[in-house]
């Protein structure tokens, strides 16, 4: 682990307010995602990864943006883990690379679905602009 | 003025890793009556015991203090050796300076510092101490333990069997607990009928075991040796007597929509039923609340059906009183409400069961007559899926903090009897670990994998959906890296146990401390697991923690022999340190008696002799025998007359002031 | 008075008042698990919060303490059945009485801690002994004759 690397574990941690050590390993958050098909890492390696610091890895990851802020790894995890917040977090870090965006703020309307639940729209809006 | 001797254990390095116990030692040395100071590696230990007999007797001393582990751990222990030397047990003070210092400070010159000022407020507490002579009080013969399942039943048989009567108060209208309810036990597989109903017989037939069944705890007063309880017997509306146990009532009762509750709700009951076959005492009861002859006054079909012209609707509820000398509380468990576990469909899904529930379904003498069948429609399921720790290990608030210990035994049972029953079933488990730390478990649980190719699959279930008649289970598979579907027939949810909450009210009355998950407190975690802190209150069974049925008997025949120790005493002493009025203090006033919670305190008229003044006044008395030192009164006192042996209000104020000096 | 400075160096003194059969065993369940608080908190050992006068509370202040803490088995616990309702009523006279004298109501506080519960009596003294601090030494009742 980089020093940087150590750096970007702590700001996740700080971000998130997570304490991945309170994590027992039951996978109940990965059994709980509507969008693990979607994800190379899931829920439950999100907490594991960020517990070893690979930030980096999580920040280049694809299911960093596939993830849908449902929040039911929250609501479920028996433990108040809450990966969802970790995944949030992640992003912060990505969207406060200077030009590191994933997608411009302007495409953002013409990729909301009318019967996206409220909560899932503010989480993109989040997701997907500065 | 004392001889005051004292001794700083080191604990190993317990104590001296962190304090300076040769500078403790030295620096109470000039301390007010302190003529001799030494340190010990281990002062419980013979040596160091010997080493303060040897002291007592060389330099004479009156008093002696221990610098060592809580006054709680081996505060008896120092009692006794003081004793063994002459002196009387109440001369010995105990500074804590193992928990309550070396333990949690990790600077040694602060744990060295405040284990200095620790001794010496123990000294400035010595220095007051007066030898104290404990009453003595007779034991009554006789036990009491609340609850009739395994665990209950254990421990009366247990203490029957040495000769001494025992009554068993159980709520419901039948001894036998939630044993009766299971099918088979593991690890062995033999049936829980076929082990329990003989014991229960047993406790029936012992002619120094009575039963007070549908009956409850209502009051307990007194003290060990001497406890006064009150029980209340609900109303059968059966006379037990009369009723030979034909059951020609239960059948002929047209009320059916009472929820049965032996067969967890499975199927239903009338109102006037037997909880199950082998009930003891086999007398049915009803239910006033589901009876329409109670409810409207017409029907009593059940009392123009019996022969035995047993049924009796004006039995009123009855109010026992008997004494006992020791109290057993065994109240058990139930499993837990799984309201808030919405995800698994438990409240709106038949087919969604918990194990309870699987259990009577599998039992013969179950709702499907031990065939396993869907609750829905009655088919064969052919695909299931167990999901343990629901709501066990659960710091999120919705369940249980613990592990509930029997989950992962009872699921590898029925998984593998499942299997042999049903080869043609496919079984999934979801487990978080495996816990099987028992005799045989281990082998047990593996018999289920190798043996009968149960399809174990490390991991959570996440949400369970219905979907055309079946069950849509969405897991995750860490071992694979997988989020697997499978579509079940039925889902088994290994619900986490809590104590019965009957227990809440029972330890308030037995004035048994409880801890925040309902569970009753033991009076020392591995040294004493079956008393609870209040003296004559044992503990038995699952009240205490998650225990399986070896553990519980095991647990339940320990919590006898110490009821049997107890009353095989003639005469028990009593504690010392109790209330005492200056007798040229009191006024009569009254105060104390209104604040004491035993009723210990009376007044008297005495002569008493006020500096050369003779009269007779109207002064406190302090049963000794029924205090119990709590010091209610002394802080209620007015005139400062009534005082604690032993916590003497000089001698807290000493130790407020060496500790403030 | 040079309140920068004493601050700095300030140690707090805190008395703890603790029930035998819950607060006292709490203390020992903190220490056996190795949960530390402030070495300034030292521990009276009492059968019940019942027997805790409130003279000793006086007493203590007037000594120098800076902080005093009664601890008790949970309401509906006590081994002796009422003696924690006895003594939050008192402590409820007594801190009113406090409050009127001008003493912080903070350096005064009744906790109820079983014996299960080390880590909250480990919480509960690092709280206390912090707000202590933060109060600073306390002076107004002190008996000038008490000083060395």
């Amino acid at each position: 682990m980089t020093v940087n690397e150590k750096e970007l574990a702590e700001r996740v941690i700080e971000i998130s307010g997570v304490n991945t050590r309170k994590c027992m390993k039951c996978g109940k958050c990965s059994g709980t995602c509507p969008s693990y098909d979607e994800m190379e890492y899931h829920p439950h390696q999100f907490v594991s990864m960020v517990e070893k610091g690979q930030i980096k890895k999580l920040m280049e990851s694809k299911s960093l943006w596939t993830c849908l802020s449902c929040f039911a790894c929250i609501e479920r995890c028996p433990r108040s883990v809450e990966p969802a917040k970790l995944i949030e977090a992640v992003r912060l870090c990505v969207i406060r690379q200077q030009g590191a965006n994933h997608m411009k703020a302007c495409s953002v309307p013409d990729s909301i679905d009318e019967n996206m639940p409220q909560q899932a729209i503010v989480s993109a809006f989040r997701k997907y602009s500065k | 003025m004392q001889r005051i001797g004292v001794f700083v254990c080191w604990c190993g390095s317990n104590i001296a890793g962190t304090v300076d116990v040769e500078k403790v030692a030295s620096s109470v040395a000039g301390e007010p009556g302190v003529v001799f100071t030494t340190n010990y590696q281990y002062m419980c230990s013979e040596g160091g015991q010997g080493m303060i007999r040897r002291a007592i007797k060389e330099h004479g001393l009156t008093g002696i203090v221990v610098c060592s582990c809580s006054p709680r751990m081996h505060e008896a222990t120092f009692r006794k050796t003081a004793q063994a030397a002459g002196l009387n047990p109440y001369m010995v003070e105990i500074a804590n300076i193992r928990e309550q210092c070396s333990w949690i400070h990790k600077d040694k010159d602060e744990g060295t510092e405040k284990a200095v000022i620790l001794a010496k407020a123990a000294i400035a507490k010595l220095n007051l101490n007066k030898p104290l002579t404990a009453g003595e009080s007779n034991v009554t013969k006789r036990a009491l333990v609340i609850g009739g399942g395994i665990a209950g039943i254990q421990t009366a048989l247990d203490i029957a069997d040495a000769g001494y009567e025992v009554d068993i108060v159980e709520k419901s209208p039948t001894i036998g607990g939630r044993m009766a309810q299971l099918d088979k036990t593991f690890p062995t597989l033999d049936c829980a009928a076929c082990i329990l109903t003989p014991k229960m017989v047993d406790a029936a037939a012992s002619d120094k075991i009575n039963l007070y069944t549908y009956s409850e705890v209502e009051a307990v007063s007194g003290f060990v040796g001497n406890f006064k309880v009150k029980i209340k017997k609900k109303p059968r509306y059966v006379n037990s007597e009369l009723c030979s146990g034909c059951g020609v009532c239960t059948e002929k009762c047209p009320s059916r929509k009472a929820p049965n509750e032996f067969n967890m709700g499975l199927n239903n009951r009338g109102a006037i039923y037997i909880p199950f076959a082998q009930a003891i005492p086999n007398v049915p009861v009803i239910d006033p609340e589901q009876c329409i002859k109670l409810k409207t006054g017409k029907c009593g079909l059940c009392e123009k059906n019996c022969t035995a012209k047993a049924i009796d609707f004006t039995q009123k509820e009855e109010i026992i009183e008997r004494e006992y000398g020791a109290i057993v509380a065994a109240t058990g468990y139930r499993p837990i409400s799984l309201e808030n576990f919405d995800e698994f469909g438990y409240a709106h899904n038949k087919d969604v069961i918990t194990s309870l529930e699987l259990e009577r379904l599998m039992n013969a003498a179950g709702p499907t007559k031990g065939v396993l069948l869907r609750p829905s429609d009655g088919e064969h399921p052919h695909e299931i899926v167990f999901i343990q720790c629901v709501g066990s290990r659960d710091t999120s608030g919705c369940g249980k903090p613990y592990c509930s210990k029997i989950c992962c035994m009872y699921t590898a049972k029925h998984a593998m009897m499942i299997r042999d029953k049903y080869p043609d079933t496919k079984v999934h488990v979801f487990y978080i670990d495996v816990r099987t730390p028992g005799k045989n478990f281990d082998e047990f649980y593996r018999r289920a994998v190798e043996e009968y190719g149960v399809d174990y699959i490390k991991g959570m279930v996440g949400k369970v959906a219905e979907k055309d008649g079946k069950l849509l289970v969405q897991g995750s598979d860490l071992i694979s890296n997988e989020q697997v579907h499978i579509e079940a027939d039925l889902v088994v949810l290994a619900a986490a146990i809590e104590p019965d909450p009957s227990v809440r009210n029972i330890a308030t009355m037995l004035t048994a401390s409880i801890d925040t998950n309902n569970f009753l407190t033991e009076a020392h975690p591995k040294l004493r697991p079956v008393e609870s802190p209040t003296a004559g209150v044992f503990l038995s069974g699952v009240c205490q923690g998650p225990k399986d049925i070896p553990e519980t008997v095991a647990q339940a025949s320990a919590a006898a022999a110490k009821v049997i120790g107890l009353l095989s005493k003639d005469k028990l002493t009593g504690n010392p340190c109790v209330a005492h009025s200056d007798e040229l203090l009191c006024n009569g006033c009254s105060q104390c008696a209104c604040v004491c919670p035993y009723g210990a305190i009376d007044y008297i008229d005495k002569e008493v002799n006020d500096h050369g003044k003779r009269e007779v006044r109207r002064i406190a008395s302090v049963n000794e025998a029924v205090c119990q030192g709590c010091g209610a009164c002394t802080v209620t006192c007015p005139s400062g007359a009534m005082d604690l042996k032993g916590f003497t209000t000089r001698q807290i104020m000493a130790e407020v002031d060496a500790i403030c000096r | 008075m040079q309140v920068n400075d004493t601050n700095k160096e300030f140690r707090p003194l805190i008395v703890a008042f603790c029930c035998n059969w819950c607060s006292y065993a709490g203390a020992d369940l903190a220490g056996s698990s190795r949960l530390s608080y402030p070495a300034d908190v030292k521990i009276i050992r009492v059968p019940c919060s019942c027997r805790v006068n409130p003279m000793f509370i006086l007493r203590a202040f007037q000594r120098g303490a800076d902080g005093v803490i009664i601890a008790g088995c949970h309401p509906g616990d006590c081994h002796y059945t009422s003696g924690n309702y006895f003594a939050r009523r008192r402590m409820t006279l007594l801190f009113s009485m406090l409050d009127y004298l001008g003493i912080e109501r903070e350096r005064t506080r009744v906790e109820w801690i079983s014996a299960a519960e080390g880590a909250k009596f480990s919480a509960t003294m690092n709280e206390f002994a912090e707000t202590i601090s933060r109060l600073g030494e306390n002076r107004r009742l002190e008996d000038l004759r008490c000083k060395e």
